[in-house]
């Protein structure tokens, strides 16, 4: 308690870091998984390739992840632009499936429905689709929120600023309540997250509520 | 001959299956338990292989205390039927026919030779002794379960609702075929449903129960549809509906079966 | 380190250290480091496998203690596997046994879920019958239960095992050991080159992997489940994991 009090402002600054290295690529997984997702669902041929590429890449380890992207997108590795595209990729990798899972499991009844009652391939994407589909891809969301949270952390042994830092540090120096503060607010951070997700899925979809992991 | 003497059934949480029943089944009979659900019926089929253990009272099979066997040996030595067939998603159907006889340790390959005639006895093709469960509609599955119960050719078959899962054309079907299949094996079967039709259809003695498997009525089916016991039983069988309450009318000189509706059900042979 | 520009360089760089015979012999030969790095995960595995299988297989079979499982899955995911390394580094001191028991307590949940998972969904109707024909319980256990709750049951391990490959690299980091060895030398001296090496190999070793997992779990597959598709074989793996 008494490290914690001394160094409040570094520990209130790398959950700054934290933060956006978490919220940032959780964001771009869902903007990327969504339509990839529905192709994966829709299309047939589309749906082998997209998922056993985004399968095999979930399996490539996060360290040696980081390492490979940076010198493909040419930053240094400690840069956040490397953390964000890596757990960019993680996060699209499980998104994918789950989305692809989601769309797969809106009655093809219910689209015909929507198509005879006159909806326009877009509005029935936005009206129907993307609603009976929001259940399942909340809670593969769920699973990239809390695995995000805690994957940004490796980027401290590469020098990516983040509640990670804490790890590193204590280490180096010995000092335990280092290492405990980094791992109690990386769980308190990913629980947060969680209940934000849950919190707006509620919001988003009043008629049912969210299924659980 | 199957006998329950006094059996009782409590289940941890103090919920009473069976408050307090006996029955003696004589061999080579076929006794219907008929019951809606959660009446009990199936705790009493299962003390019989001793799936479920009374909490007092005995079960005997020609004499001798079912708690004084084997529950394993036991239950090989008994037919069991279950809806659906419960039968092993993962291995075939001469396989699933023939689980019992391995197990008793005879050959594979006579196992398997055994499990093709009995496969023709409950009127399945053996080109299907190859499938999986899965790949054959609920009616071959059903008859599968029944060529599997008579595998270890057992004195005694329990049948659990075995036609509760098959549309009703199918169900006709089975319980004609079960009659004539017991008029040539003549085994002493314990048939549990919720369909009083079926238990008319195939027990020569049938016991209508109410919750906590207490006895309401007992006899043959033309007893209980003559005299029903009582209120519950009358309604139970439907006495008084339309269905039950027949009439002749004469038509271009044959007698023509009419019910309450007055719509035709059949004519009278000659 | 890697500066924008000669970006391409440093692939050829790393692969031309792992082509260099160099690199191949001696203490810190990379066919040690490998070896070093399958075995430790392999033994973690192991331990993992044998506490978690039983445990998870008499929790599906009773259903007593689901509620544990689940939280311990869910809760798991959350934990920095970084955080559990370092602290049992400072409290267990440099050796190999403080990564070893971070590693098997990061291995268990999904073990234990995949098992207990597995068990569970196998067809209660189907355990009756089989009960209602006189197997004995072993019989069940070995001929019905296993075989059909084996596709997701290696679905568990599958995830444990990349679970555990990916944590043995920053093992590294508390203990000299493993692949991740050539990944943090590569640190210390600025040497992308070693660095991006270690790296391709880590990420080819966990790809060789998953796709054996892969192999044997739709081998399990097609036995559990004869004749219809393939269970699509990410679902076990949705619920646990966190590289």
């Amino acid at each position: 308690m008494n490290w914690l009090s001394q160094n409040l402002h570094i520990v209130g600054a790398l959950l700054v870091d934290h933060l956006v290295l978490s919220i940032v690529p959780i964001a771009l997984a869902i903007l990327v998984s969504v339509p990839l997702g529905w192709l994966a669902a829709r299309y047939r041929r589309a749906r082998t390739p997209l998922l056993t590429g985004t399968g095999l890449l979930y399996a490539i380890p996060s360290l040696p992840l980081f390492i490979i992207v940076a010198p493909l997108i040419g930053v240094p590795v400690r840069s956040p632009v490397t953390i964000v595209v890596a757990l960019t990729l993680y996060g699209v990798a499980l998104l994918v499936r789950g989305a692809a899972d989601a769309f797969g499991s809106v009655p093809r009844e219910t689209m015909l429905a929507a198509d005879a009652m006159g909806h326009a391939a877009w509005a029935r994407f936005w009206r129907v689709e993307l609603p009976l589909a929001g259940p399942v891809l909340l809670s593969s969301l769920r699973v990239v929120v809390v695995s995000t949270v805690s994957l940004v952390t490796v980027g401290a042994v590469v020098g990516a600023s983040s509640l990670g830092t804490l790890f590193t540090d204590g280490f180096q120096r010995g000092i335990e309540a280092s290492i405990l503060t980094g791992l109690v607010l990386t769980v308190v951070v990913a629980f947060a997250l969680d209940a934000i997700v849950v919190l707006a899925g509620r919001l988003a979809m009043p008629w049912r509520r969210a299924v659980a992991t | 001959m199957i006998e329950f003497a006094s059996v009782r059934k409590e289940y941890p949480g103090g919920s009473v299956a069976v408050e307090d029943f006996s029955l003696t089944i004589p061999s080579h009979a076929v006794a219907v338990l008929v019951g809606s659900s959660g009446c009990g019926k199936t705790t009493l089929l299962r003390m019989v292989n001793r799936m479920v253990d009374p909490s007092s009272g005995t079960v005997s099979i020609d004499g001798v205390d079912v708690r004084s066997m084997d529950p394993v040996k036991l239950r090989r030595s008994i037919g069991y039927v279950l809806q659906a067939g419960g039968l092993l998603p993962h291995r075939t159907i001469a396989d699933n026919v023939a689980t019992v006889p391995v197990l008793e340790g005879r050959s594979r390959r006579q196992a398997r030779k055994d499990a093709l005639g009995l496969l023709e006895r409950v009127g399945l093709d053996t080109a299907l002794a190859d499938r999986y469960p899965a790949q054959l509609s609920g009616g071959q599955q059903q008859r599968v379960g029944v060529a599997r119960a008579l595998a270890a050719d057992p004195n005694i078959l329990l049948m659990d609702e075995p036609f509760g899962a098959v549309d009703p054309i199918v169900r006709d079907q089975l319980q004609t075929e079960m009659r004539s299949l017991q008029a040539e094996l003549g085994k002493t079967i314990v048939f549990v449903t919720h369909d009083i039709d079926e238990a008319f259809a195939l027990g020569d003695e049938v016991l209508v129960l109410r919750k906590g498997a207490e006895i309401a009525q007992r006899g043959t089916p033309a007893e209980i549809l003559a005299n029903p016991a009582d209120e519950f039983v009358a309604s139970f069988v439907g006495a008084g509906s339309a269905r039950r309450t027949l009439r002749i009318r004469e038509v271009g000189g044959r007698s023509v079966v009419v019910d309450g509706d007055d719509r035709p059900t059949g004519v009278l042979a000659r | 380190m890697a500066p924008g520009g000669g970006d391409v360089n440093l692939f050829a760089e790393a692969i031309a250290y792992l082509l260099d015979p160099a690199s191949w012999t001696g203490a810190g030969s990379i066919g040690l480091r490998i070896l070093e790095h399958l075995a430790f995960s392999g033994a973690v595995l192991l331990v993992a496998a044998a506490i978690g299988v039983p445990a998870g297989v008499l929790i599906g079979h009773t259903g007593r203690g689901r509620g544990l499982v689940i939280a311990l899955t869910s809760g798991a995911r959350a934990i920095p596997t970084l955080g559990l390394l370092t602290i049992f580094g400072l409290l267990l001191g440099i050796g190999i046994e403080a990564p070893f028991l971070a590693l098997v307590v990061l291995a268990l949940p999904p073990v234990l879920a995949g098992a207990y998972a597995g068990v569970e969904s196998v067809d209660r109707l189907v355990i009756g019958g089989a009960r209602a024909i006189g197997m004995t319980e072993r019989q069940i256990l070995t001929g019905v239960e296993l075989p059909l709750a084996s596709p997701v049951l290696i679905g568990g391990l599958r995830s444990a095992a990349l679970q555990v490959i990916s944590t043995a690299t920053l093992a590294a980091y508390i203990s000299d050991t493993g692949l991740g060895r050539l990944i943090f030398a590569g640190l210390k001296t600025r040497d992308y080159g070693v660095m991006l090496a270690g790296s391709l190999l880590v990420a080819l070793l966990a790809l060789v992997v998953e796709l054996l997992f892969q192999a044997a779990q739709s081998a399990a597959s097609r036995r559990a489940e004869p004749i219809s598709t393939p269970r699509t074989t990410g679902r076990a793996r949705a619920s646990e994991r966190n590289p």
